[in-house]
């Protein structure tokens, strides 16, 4: 039993941590409730058939979305914990964190921000706009991008587990050797770091395969590159850099596990291992990676802030180069990271000028935007306050970036609560306010009906406020000579600013709980809400020239472009929702459920090398590539949508917005 | 209409609370936004005690500076554009297909190209005069301090003196010191905020520094770079001193009966968290040399395996050398 | 939105050809899952790049183990190479008897293509099986470890190709050369001669200059 089991046993179940234990059964209610809920409408078959299965990239998207969103609360909750802990313990008490839980805290924070909240919420926007935007049918790889869904989930799925099931690692979100080698973390937290993300990470690369063929072969004729909305291009961008970035990081993890479970010697602090060259690895991944998640934002802000203004995008070919430019330079940057490792002055120049380039063609967006809203009719919606919210904090938090990129002013600012202001002002101000512009853009292309503007405002508002009280402490902390990741200290004059850092961590919190308020009562009052025109804002792209939510055949003939915005000239030229006179059948792919299958054997092998239970990985590794071959020969993929089903989806639609 | 009294008494009451969180706020807000440029005496950052703090700071507010040129006129348009063209706004010029203007791309281009180009030269210039392996040139002779990390305190060995300390780094003011720094198991960062310049420590690797502190005092030294559950706690006491004080104190240490063997020092690596500041008033000969080389760990030193390697490779015979012997040849 | 400026309709006209495709393009599947599986194998291709990056950084990191020159046998290596090289050619001739539809060929070049990579292989593990009987397995040095990994995950690589290419064989038994089978001994074809150009990088950085 002992060896079946690998390293498992109860002592596994941290019983005598009630904080755990709590979040644990907390966990379990929700997932029994949200079960149960679904048994008591009758919703398990459609949720397998029509979701789980499903091989529509707007379903995936939207199952990317609440994934993200979900973990959203996962992250949150550390993040408050964290806040409480350094608020209780900065006048000399213990506070209600021990060390070892503290640690814990703090790496799952980042790692579930950035891989499960942040990355799945791009992934997801993408998967929902970008082939609408394109005018295609669908993905390149339809089953494929099922598959990259299920695996990312595995991952994330990993990570929860971690919380009731030993322990999650205690090194910080990059898991810097020599700290993370077997000799100092022995336990299973940085196992389920490395098999979590390694799973999750194939999901994405795969993910990027998929949108850069989709974008480069799937466009509607017509449409060249320079026409693409920049929503579209910054996809591109983004996902070339996953395809560039993420096997650095596959290959990374896979020498640190070769070190732990083999005992190999890349990192080690003994037998010519080097441990900065990790640091080099990771942050050649790292850097791109901070991109991968802003690129798309900023392709999200471009899109509302010219529906909004009601207005063509100012300079959209230099806001074509410039994304080029930062996808470019992301990967010449990364040595910013540790300036203080003692690289030399040269190298060390060198890097932080690069860095100071990037600020160039980022700088140029910054004024597009100005320029767009300029001469423009700006509607105060959702949408458009968080990017206004935006652009003011992205200036503050590039400016303070450019300020580290100054190694001189690095070596004092580095690992200081400086360092963490200024990256949460650049991915809150950046990533999550874009997530959330992107959110409340295109809810009602998704669902057919827009969200609660009166809770969108309140939940906007909660969260600017809550951001600046949370993190400008936080840059003047860093400037005291506050260092990151401490779990106590003892400073009568910190704690004053810590208080009000947590205080500002509340305010984030009633942002949420405003957000869930918005789509609760948006969903509640969906019959007020509806939008059938597909179009609620008077777009100008492609995605809104279709029904909400579109049919699983996205455009029930593909459009023809002629311009850029082509919907807006569409719509100019009045030929916008005019019934067709016949259809095509459309040829569609079926739902699959090896993708979820594969993923369920992923997670398993993953769980197996966490816990050296050898017989289980070996089994669902088997099994899993077994699936796939098998998956290989199943010949009944496709179906075709008969043109009497689309005349009368389309008949619905164009009655409609004739209205 | 009546109101009570009561309500009348509990108004009066929740205006002066409003009152004292109003006045607390508004003190805080000041806090929060003054301080940092008038260098208070909790900015450690903004106060150095130091000229590699000093010149640091002054690159801080430069570059920040710097920066405010763009940064503020477009927070200032961002508001400013946003208000004049809100759809309400019937009054203003509305052009939904003006969409390009070669001369405001070229000053959004030229200008953020021109504010890097001096804040490049200003990296470039800086990174070289404040490379923390560049000796500060001072009157005063410099002394050499060897620290070595270890889980989680910090070990001081001052190689001239023959004596060592835990947690607590003493040296004479207006004196340059050189740091040589590696660690014992994991990464640590070196960093006294009020004198400047932080540094990784890693273990089998040096990393240098050299700190100069201008007026007496007892600054704070920290990890800055996290190690383990001990690591809150992994702080020293950076003590810049009278040459007369400094000579008191190494007194001190040298009366210290302890001695810093190979030995006592494994038993020093040992995790221990929140360590009290000792002394040893006697080291063994090399003693950082061998933590640096790792021959703590019972296997070869790392420089003599390099060494090893080197030979075989210029001389293609294997075995001509044993570790005891090359340790001789250095 | 009372307040929204909708563009004004400048002209109706009926639906026109020039607005929606009536044709229905048919999309080549083949050539966007060859773009696919290229853009992949340009990420296959920088994961090898982070390996051969880490085996030049720590290929000195011998730890007072045996450095390359002890341990690289090249008239092995040059057996292993060749074994590999040839095999490219033989898919090559899997891939013409393709194009011309002769099945029975195509399964009888692919049998024998997969017979060199299991030369390849057993002549990979033999070598790795000596050095780790004679104590110069993988935690040994960082130079080991950086050796056994880049070769290794090329071996992986090779090992995976093989099963494939059996599945492939079987897809080729029981439905003939279709459009779908051809697409796939196309990428396949793609991936091995990708392998191959890998191991001409290995060749060189870890055995040539190893003991060079």
């Amino acid at each position: 039993m002992g060896d079946m089991l690998g390293k498992l046993t109860l002592d596994a179940v941290p019983m005598h941590q009630p904080i755990i234990m709590g979040a644990v059964a907390f966990m379990i209610l929700c997932g029994l409730g949200v079960a149960a809920l679904i048994t008591h409408l009758g919703f398990w078959r459609t949720l397998w058939s029509d979701w789980i299965t499903s091989v529509d990239h707007k379903k995936i998207g939207i199952m990317y979305i609440m994934l993200a969103m979900v973990m959203l609360l996962r992250g949150f909750s550390d993040a408050i914990m964290m806040r409480m802990q350094q608020a209780l313990a900065s006048t000399g008490g213990p506070g209600y964190l021990p060390p070892e839980h503290f640690d814990q805290v703090f790496t799952a924070h980042g790692v579930i921000m950035i891989f499960f909240m942040a990355m799945p919420f791009i992934v997801g926007l993408m998967n929902i706009v970008m082939p609408l935007q394109i005018g295609a049918r669908d993905v390149a790889f339809p089953y494929l991008n099922n598959l990259s869904f299920w695996l990312t989930a595995a991952g994330a799925l990993l990570v929860n587990i971690s919380l009731g099931i030993g322990e999650f690692a205690k090194t910080g979100w990059l898991a810097y050797p020599p700290l993370s080698e077997i000799a100092y973390s022995p336990g299973v937290g940085v196992d389920y770091y490395i098999w979590a993300l390694q799973i999750a990470g194939v999901g994405t690369l795969l993910s990027g395969v998929n949108m850069i063929t989709t974008i480069l072969k799937m466009r509607a004729p017509g449409m060249t590159l320079m026409r693409m909305p920049i929503f579209s291009w910054t996809a591109l961008c983004a996902n070339m850099l996953i395809v560039a970035a993420f096997p650095i990081l596959t290959a990374t993890l896979a020498m640190l596990s070769l070190d732990r479970y083999l005992g190999m010697h890349f990192f080690t602090n003994d037998a010519g291992g080097n441990p900065m060259m990790y640091v080099n690895l990771i942050w050649a991944w790292g850097h791109p990676e901070v991109y991968i998640l802003i690129l798309p934002c900023f392709g999200v802000f471009s899109e509302v802030i010219s529906t909004f203004s009601s207005k063509q995008l100012f300079g959209y070919t230099s806001m074509v180069y410039a994304t080029v430019c930062i996808t470019v330079l992301s990967f010449l940057v990364w040595l910013h990271h540790f300036f203080t490792m003692g690289t030399g002055a040269d190298v060390n120049a060198f890097f932080g000028i690069t860095t100071m380039i990037i600020a160039i063609p980022t700088g140029a967006k910054i004024f597009n935007w100005l320029f767009t809203m300029y001469r423009g009719r700006v509607r105060f919606t959702t949408p458009v306050l968080w990017t206004i919210g935006f652009m003011i904090t992205f200036v503050i938090g590039g400016m303070t970036g450019v300020l580290m990129a100054v190694p001189p002013a690095d070596f004092v600012l580095h690992n200081s609560l400086f360092l963490i202001a200024h990256f949460h002002n650049v991915i809150i101000g950046g990533v999550v306010f874009g997530c959330m512009a992107g959110v409340n853009y295109w809810f009602p292309k998704a669902f057919g009906f827009t969200l609660d503007e009166r809770l969108g405002k309140i939940s906007f508002w909660c969260w600017l406020v809550g951001f600046y009280l949370a993190f400008m402490p936080l840059y003047a902390l860093g400037l005291m000579g506050m260092t990151r990741r401490l779990d106590h200290v003892n400073n009568p004059v910190w704690h004053v600013y810590l208080v009000v850092a947590m205080v500002g961590a509340v305010i984030i919190m009633c942002g949420i709980a405003a957000q869930i308020a918005q789509i609760t009562v948006s969903i509640w009052n969906r019959a007020a809400l509806r939008d059938l025109t597909g179009d609620p804002w008077n777009g100008r792209t492609l995605e809104w020239a279709v029904a909400s939510p579109p049919p699983a055949y996205n455009f029930a003939r593909t459009p023809i472009v002629t311009t850029r915005d082509a919907y807006w000239e569409m719509k100019r030229r009045g030929l916008a929702h005019n019934p067709l006179p016949a259809y095509r059948p459309i040829h569609m792919p079926r739902n699959t459920a090896t993708g979820v299958i594969v993923s369920a054997f992923a997670a398993a092998l993953g769980f197996g090398l966490i816990w050296h239970i050898w017989w289980l990985s070996i089994a669902s590794f088997v099994a899993a590539i077994g699936i796939a071959i098998t998956h290989s020969f199943n010949e009944d993929r496709d179906y075709y949508v008969t043109p009497d089903e689309i005349a009368e989806n389309e008949g619905k639609y164009h009655l409609a917005s004739q209205v | 209409m009546i109101i009570p009294e009561r309500i009348l008494n509990k108004a009066s009451e929740t205006a002066g609370a409003w009152r004292k969180v109003r006045r607390l706020a508004s003190s805080l807000s000041l806090l929060l936004v003054t301080t940092p440029l008038l260098g208070g005496c909790q900015f450690a950052v903004m106060d150095p005690k130091g000229p590699i703090g000093a010149q640091e700071k002054s690159i801080i507010l430069l570059s920040t500076g710097l920066m405010l040129i763009v940064v503020v006129p477009v927070i200032a348009l961002t508001l400013a554009f946003a208000w004049r063209y809100r759809a309400s706004n019937s009054k203003a010029t509305f052009a939904p297909d003006w969409s390009h203007s070669n001369r405001i791309e070229a000053v959004v281009w030229l200008v953020p190209c021109l504010i890097v180009a001096i804040l490049g030269s200003v990296t470039w210039v800086s990174s070289h005069t404040l490379d923390p392996y560049r000796p500060i040139a001072a009157a005063a002779k410099p002394i050499d301090v060897d620290v070595v990390s270890l889980d989680w305190k910090w070990l001081f060995i001052y190689p001239d003196l023959k004596i060592a300390s835990v947690n607590e780094l003493a040296f004479p003011v207006g004196t340059p010191v050189r740091f040589r720094m590696t660690s014992s198991s994991v990464m640590d960062a070196f960093f006294i905020p009020r004198l400047g310049s932080q540094i990784y420590t890693m273990p089998g690797m040096e990393t240098k520094l050299s700190l100069l502190a201008d007026n007496p005092g007892t600054y704070e030294g920290i990890s800055a770079n996290y190690s383990g559950d001990g690591f809150s706690d992994m702080k020293f006491a950076a003590r810049a001193m009278s040459a007369a004080d400094f000579a008191k104190w190494v007194e001190t240490v040298r009366r210290s009966p302890r001695e810093l063997t190979m030995a006592a020092y494994r038993q020093l690596a040992k995790p221990s968290e929140d360590v009290p500041v000792g002394y040893y008033g006697d080291i063994a000969s090399n003693l950082y040399h061998d933590v640096l080389n790792k021959c703590a760990d019972g296997s070869s030193c790392t420089d003599d395996n390099v060494r090893l390697a080197l030979a075989k490779e210029s001389f293609g015979a294997v075995g001509l050398c044993k570790t005891s012997e090359s340790r001789i040849l250095r | 939105m009372n307040i929204q400026a909708r563009p004004l309709p400048v002209a109706t006209a009926p639906l026109a050809p020039e607005v929606f495709e009536v044709e229905e393009e048919h999309h080549d599947a083949g050539a966007i899952t060859t773009l696919g599986f290229w853009i992949y194998l340009m990420s296959d291709c920088i994961l090898f790049a982070s390996l051969f990056a880490s085996f030049v950084v720590l290929r000195g990191a011998t730890a007072g183990g045996p450095s390359g020159r002890e341990i690289f046998n090249l008239p092995y290596v040059a057996v292993e190479t060749s074994c590999l090289l040839v095999s490219s050619f033989t898919y090559g001739m899997a891939m013409i008897s393709a194009e011309s539809g002769k099945r029975a060929w195509v399964l009888r070049w692919l049998g024998l293509t997969l017979a060199l990579g299991l030369a390849f292989m057993g002549l990979e593990l033999h070598e790795f099986a000596k050095l780790i009987s004679e104590g110069s397995g993988p935690d040994r040095s960082g130079f080991l470890s950086a050796f056994f990994t880049l070769v290794g995950t090329h071996g992986l690589h090779v090992t995976s190709g093989m099963v494939w290419m059996l599945v492939l064989m079987a897809h080729v038994l029981r439905n003939g050369l279709t459009e779908a089978n051809r697409t796939r001994l196309m990428c396949l074809s793609l991936f091995w001669h990708f392998l191959d150009i890998v191991w001409i990088g290995v060749f060189t950085v870890v055995y040539l200059m190893g003991v060079a």
